[in-house]
């Protein structure tokens, strides 16, 4: 009877939540900066899941995902953070300011190694709402329920984030900007 | 009217399409009359474009995938266990519940026979009838029984250790005729009721009370020995010992 049940709830975790493996893995990638990290902390992730299922109420099951993985991601990050120079994230400190002279086009060529590059230049703050809002295109109210700040807070922070790594795509390539 | 500044911070919302329709028709109109906010927006339009012409979000590895399975199928197991467990606990209580209810059933009539053995040791005193065969000699006393009863009784002569053998008689305890051997200790008569008994099974001796006797209990080569007495309980006990050593 347990055994039914249990294997009922893995199939339905498997259903609704493995389809996000690969945001969850996109996410956990851009946050661990490598692949073998990455590949632990989404699988921590996806046993916490499964052990909290049981508190997913069905609404959003994706955000819902993203938020143990952002988290078991942040856990994992402040394990071997002390010897990084961003032991302490501060939103004006990593916010450089609008330069006017820059132009308004990327090259749209820009390869993927590079783009990936570049994401990972910007601290974690940054590189989670890049890669939510520009990679899986969470709305700001997902974006705030899966980092766990108020929705004004994604909109700066979203807004800081991009100013950086345009200015790090047209650093790279000063060539190739208009 | 909003500021330049405040329209400034709505323009990632409104290129998110963030904005309610009020205030994205207000950008609107802002951008259309100021050249930085309108330089702006197209910054984020051609990072939202860059980004999404070179995909840089990553696949979950093949290797993940079926690790993850396998970690939730063993994750889901212990529940298996548990079941198991479940189960385990319900049949060793089932089976706790059934030896006592054994234990329930054999101890009825061992107390109904320690109750028949004191009788019977009242009974031979009040009748003078303690002995059928007197005499101190072991050599004696089994013979006499030969032919009375179907087994031969183990008889010892424990008159090196303060018991000596009076004699023994024919008794009856649980509907069966038995054999009842006398011993003595400082005037205090002992009789040694020995019964074939229902098992093979060797149990020590354990000591009970009846209206203020004292009775030993012990069963050794499937055979039943009760030695009861007005003797205190620690005296009959070492003769218990005597003769089971």
């Amino acid at each position: 009877m347990i055994r039914l049940i249990q294997s009922s709830q893995l199939r339905d975790f498997e259903r609704r939540i493995m389809p996000h493996l690969d945001a969850a893995y996109s996410l956990a990638r851009f946050l661990m900066r490598n692949d073998q990290d990455a590949e632990d902390v989404v699988q921590e992730a996806c046993l916490r899941a499964f052990r909290f299922y049981e508190t997913f109420r069905g609404e959003n099951s994706r955000a819902w995902f993203l938020k143990i993985v952002r988290n078991t991601s942040f856990t994992a990050l402040q394990r071997t953070r002390t010897n990084e120079s961003d032991v302490v994230f501060d939103e004006e400190l990593h916010s450089p300011e609008t330069q006017t002279d820059v132009g308004v086009q990327l090259d749209r060529d820009l390869d993927r190694q590079t783009v990936r590059a570049a994401i990972e230049e910007l601290p974690p703050e940054f590189r989670e709402v890049i890669t939510l809002r520009e990679l899986e295109g969470c709305s700001y109210k997902e974006i705030a329920d899966i980092a766990n700040v108020p929705v004004g807070t994604v909109m700066s922070r979203l807004a800081r984030a991009r100013r950086q790594l345009y200015l790090i795509l047209s650093k790279n390539y000063p060539d190739k900007t208009k | 009217m909003m500021s330049h500044r405040e329209i400034e911070e709505r323009i990632h919302p409104y290129v998110d399409g963030e904005l309610d329709i009020v205030n994205a028709r207000e950008v609107e109109l802002h951008l259309s009359a100021c050249e930085e906010c309108r330089r702006l927006e197209l910054r984020i339009r051609a990072l939202s474009g860059a980004l999404t012409a070179s995909a840089p979000a990553y696949r979950a590895p093949a290797g993940l995938r079926k690790n993850v399975r396998g970690a939730l199928r063993r994750e889901a197991k212990p529940a298996r266990q548990n079941w198991w467990l479940v189960f385990a606990t319900g049949a060793a209580c089932a089976l706790l519940l059934l030896v006592f209810a054994i234990s329930q059933m054999t101890r009825a009539p061992r107390n109904a026979i320690a109750d028949e053995v004191v009788a019977n040791h009242v009974r031979s005193l009040l009748a003078t009838h303690l002995v059928d065969i007197a005499s101190s000699n072991q050599h004696a006393v089994k013979p006499w029984f030969d032919g009375k009863v179907d087994f031969a009784p183990e008889v010892r002569d424990l008159a090196g250790n303060g018991f000596p053998l009076v004699g023994g008689r024919l008794d009856y305890l649980n509907g069966k005729t038995v054999v009842a051997l006398v011993y003595e200790r400082n005037k205090h008569p002992i009789n040694l009721f020995i019964v074939p008994a229902s098992t093979n099974r060797v149990s020590e001796p354990s000591a009970l009370t009846r209206r203020g006797y004292n009775l030993i209990h012990w069963t050794r080569g499937e055979m039943d020995y009760w030695a009861v007495s007005d003797l205190n309980a620690e005296e009959l006990r070492q003769f218990a010992a005597h003769f089971a050593p």
